[in-house]
């Protein structure tokens, strides 16, 4: 299974396309797709350039938690860095 | 693609030029044998090629063309600050392939005077973006420092 | 200090706001990311994991309190209310949005600073050493050369999009503390026999896939020629470097497949068209220039400072701190503070907006209003008197900043690693604040001596993990974080390129490695000997079985 992911263009911050095809903050509200259906699913959000920039794929499990080679990098662009637990979105989920 | 020119050499103003077709010809091409191409009004140097011992062949064109197969590919600056400086050309020097709106100004400033280039608005404001620059080129532009010298001799 | 005169910041105020208007093409969707990127990268801004990153430079790492405020108020208004201080003495904002850069930019245009050629295929911000004007081994200020540099080198039109990024150095003393023999040009000014100073040129050293210590081409050129001869290079460059492989595109690639003595005479040839054509400076000019670096109004003091010799007696800590953070000044009475940004356990380099108000007051109050950033990722007040050092010092602890490392084993060089950026194989920053705290016994580490860590996340080697004396690199093993130990580097005037040893590490084993190479140092050396000397003395191999001895 895969998610697609992507930097907003505005403020640079990680986002995962969503169930409804809008752009969220959490992973846990990514959209899953088939790994057959994916690419054309990625095609597709990377016209958005008005919204989001650099979209590619992540590969995420059947509950859902990534997996893969890019487990730590993306685990790092999901929470924050972790050398500062007061930054990014695993900030807002402590507080 | 349209052609844009420049009125004059350095920052004169730009607007789109009547299309006058010109009869390319490539620098490999003529050197092997200029009698073919006798009639040929531009010629087309690639980016790779050196351009050190060229005088006489750009002497005879109107028009010389020079290359960025990549807008990223920086060579012709080089190229064409050769021909406009040692070689003292004094035609049109053409900047074809990569040529995009924020990169304008450097070509004028290396020599170039027609751009293979779209949009003549972008191109206009593009070269009004900086007043000064630092470092003479092959524009007629005095760099900064002769500026200030100038300055400070009248003052 | 160079300030800028109408010319400067017209140049400056209207770079910001072209790039204000290439922001508004890229937003509107006029321009792609594709179109986009060369352009946010000239004026340095990236995109990292988490969040845009901008790089704004130093130039040749010398500031003034007013921009320290500034860069402390950046932090506040458009970050996350710190900095991050690189190896290239500039700062980096890791959290800006893309929105908010143009306004950035605009607040640090009134304080002459930008983000010019920060990134990108150009001439970067050219570096230099960090006690420049106040070293008591330099031949004269190498800094007006610095800014003769600056000047030219920003948006030269003809070599703004060269193969690859390109890098200048200079120093002025025997004591390279700008790593000119790891730079694309090294520039190493020095007395000839005939008493007259010039230019030692030292050009394609580098680090990166591909490390090389520079080769010098010439010995000695006048000054006043120095930018024509830096054209001629720069256009041999442009024209005869590499593009057709991202890894091979350096001066460094070209330098080396000529043979230094081939290239040598290109450059010599193309120079010797170009060295009438008025590309050098005149000379009003050049004096114009260095009147900016005129020394400050120094005090006539005695060399010794009874009241300091009093302060330190009393006090432990502050002595150690002026044994190991202070250096010589060339002026009696005066001492250069180092300011570490080396916390046991912390950031390398980063630096809290609080901190750099408390810089900023002190550098006002006690340095002639002068800063300076480091290669190293530390700060300077350059010029202290040294009965002042105890007020500094207070002030620096009380801000968290008086750790007294510099130089030594906890004075650990790291890259952002995988933390923030995106080219990453590993993280580096953990690995520097775990070797950091375990070796954290401050006496234990003034009895080690000099001893320099170098990390880098990647083989792009930003951390200099090449020239370490102990070099640690990240590689990534199927998606694991491992780390290739190199030793012997050295990135100062007896530059050499650090030998790998043996097989990677885990994360969990390499700072044991770094504690047992540190034992094995200590246990070998001689009275006086540095870990580099002895490595230099008794070579890798009984390191490497120190290293992987059946434990
Ligand atoms: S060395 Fe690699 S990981 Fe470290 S900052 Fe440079 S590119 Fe990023």
């Amino acid at each position: 299974m895969k998610i697609v992911t992507a930097n907003s263009l505005q403020d640079g911050a990680v986002v995962y396309l969503g169930d409804d095809d809008q752009w969220t903050p959490q992973l846990s509200g990514a959209a899953r797709f088939e790994d057959s259906d994916a690419k054309d699913v990625l095609v597709a959000a990377q016209t958005r350039i008005e919204e989001i920039t650099d979209a590619y794929l992540v590969s995420i499990d059947q509950d859902g938690a990534i997996t893969g080679r890019e487990t730590l990098r993306e685990t790092i662009r999901k929470a924050g860095p972790t050398v500062r637990l007061d930054l990014g979105l695993q900030a807002e989920q402590c507080a | 693609m349209q052609l844009l020119k420049l009125s004059s050499h350095g920052r004169g103003r730009i607007s789109p030029a009547l299309e006058e077709p010109s009869q390319e010809v490539s620098l490999d091409e003529w050197r092997n044998n200029p009698q073919a191409h006798a009639d040929a009004t531009a010629l087309v140097i690639p980016n790779d090629a050196s351009v050190a011992d060229i005088k006489k062949d750009v002497s005879g064109f109107d028009v010389v063309i020079l290359d960025f197969p990549q807008f990223k590919d920086g060579r012709a600056y080089s190229q064409a600050r050769l021909i406009r400086e040692r070689m003292e050309y004094s035609g049109e020097i053409r900047a074809r392939g990569g040529v995009l709106r924020d990169q304008l100004l450097f070509m004028v400033r290396c020599g170039f005077n027609a751009f293979e280039f779209g949009d003549v608005g972008a191109a206009d404001a593009a070269l009004r973006e900086f007043t000064f620059a630092y470092q003479p080129a092959a524009d007629s532009v005095a760099p900064i420092w002769r500026q200030r010298l100038a300055h400070a001799r009248a003052a | 200090m160079y300030r800028y005169d109408e010319f400067d910041a017209t140049m400056v105020a209207e770079r910001a706001a072209q790039f204000r208007g290439q922001v508004a093409r890229r937003l509107s969707g006029e321009l792609s990311e594709e179109e986009f990127k060369p352009l946010r990268l000239m004026n340095g801004l990236y995109l990292q994991l988490h969040a845009y990153m901008l790089r704004v430079a130093i130039p040749y790492g010398t500031f003034s309190s007013r921009q320290m405020r500034r860069l402390a108020h950046a932090a506040r208004k458009y970050d996350k209310g710190y900095g991050h201080f690189t190896t290239r003495q500039n700062i980096q904002y890791n959290w800006p949005a893309l929105v908010d850069v143009p306004d950035l930019l605009d607040d640090l245009a009134e304080v002459e600073m930008h983000a010019i050629q920060t990134s990108g295929n150009c001439i970067r911000n050219v570096t230099s050493d960090q006690y420049a004007g106040a070293a008591a081994d330099e031949v004269e200020d190498p800094r007006p050369w610095c800014e003769i540099i600056r000047q030219w080198s920003t948006f030269h039109p003809e070599f703004s999009f060269l193969p690859r990024k390109f890098k200048i150095a200079v120093t002025a003393s025997d004591n390279d503390r700008a790593a000119v023999r790891v730079h694309d040009i090294g520039l190493r000014l020095h007395k000839n026999a005939g008493g007259d100073t010039g230019f030692e040129v030292i050009v394609g050293g580098g680090l990166g896939r591909t490390p090389y210590v520079g080769h010098t081409i010439r010995d000695f050129l006048p000054k006043e020629h120095l930018l024509s001869y830096l054209e001629a290079i720069l256009r041999v460059y442009n024209l005869e470097g590499r593009r057709d492989n991202l890894y091979k595109a350096r001066i460094k690639i070209l330098v080396n497949a000529e043979g230094a003595e081939r290239f040598r005479g290109l450059v010599e040839e193309e120079w010797a068209q170009i060295r009438s054509s008025g590309i050098d400076l005149l000379r009003e000019e050049i004096e114009r220039i260095h009147a900016y670096f005129e020394a400050p109004a120094f005090e006539k003091l005695p060399g010794e400072s009874v009241a300091l010799n009093a302060q330190r007696d009393g006090n432990g800590e502050f002595d150690r701190w002026l044994r190991v953070n202070t250096v010589a000044h060339k002026i009696p009475g005066y001492a250069i503070a180092n300011i570490s940004l080396k916390p046991i356990g912390g950031i390398p380099g980063d630096i809290s907006a609080a901190q750099m108000e408390a810089v900023a007051d002190l550098a006002d109050q006690f340095s002639f209003d002068e800063i300076r950033a480091t290669h190293e990722q530390n700060l300077v007040l350059p010029h202290v008197r040294k009965e002042d050092l105890f007020k500094v010092w207070r002030v620096l602890k009380a801000a968290g900043l008086a750790t007294a490392n510099i130089g030594l084993v906890s004075d650990i060089i790291a890259c952002p690693g995988l933390d923030y950026c995106t080219l990453a194989n590993t993280r580096s920053i953990p690995i520097a604040q775990r070797i950091s705290e375990r070796l954290a016994d401050l006496d234990e580490q003034e009895s080690l001596g000099e001893l320099k860590i170098k990390i880098s996340g990647c083989i792009n080697a930003c951390g200099h993990h090449h020239v370490g004396h102990i070099g640690i690199l990240g590689v990534d093993k199927k998606g694991e974080e491992f780390y290739q130990v190199t030793l012997g580097g050295s990135a100062g005037e007896d530059a050499s390129i650090g030998e790998i040893v043996g097989r990677g590490l885990s994360s969990g084993d390499v700072v044991d490695a770094v504690e047992k190479l540190v034992q094995f140092y200590k246990s070998e050396r001689n009275d006086g000997e540095r870990f580099l000397d002895v490595y230099r003395r008794i070579g890798a191999d009984p390191f490497k079985e120190a290293l992987y001895a059946a434990a």
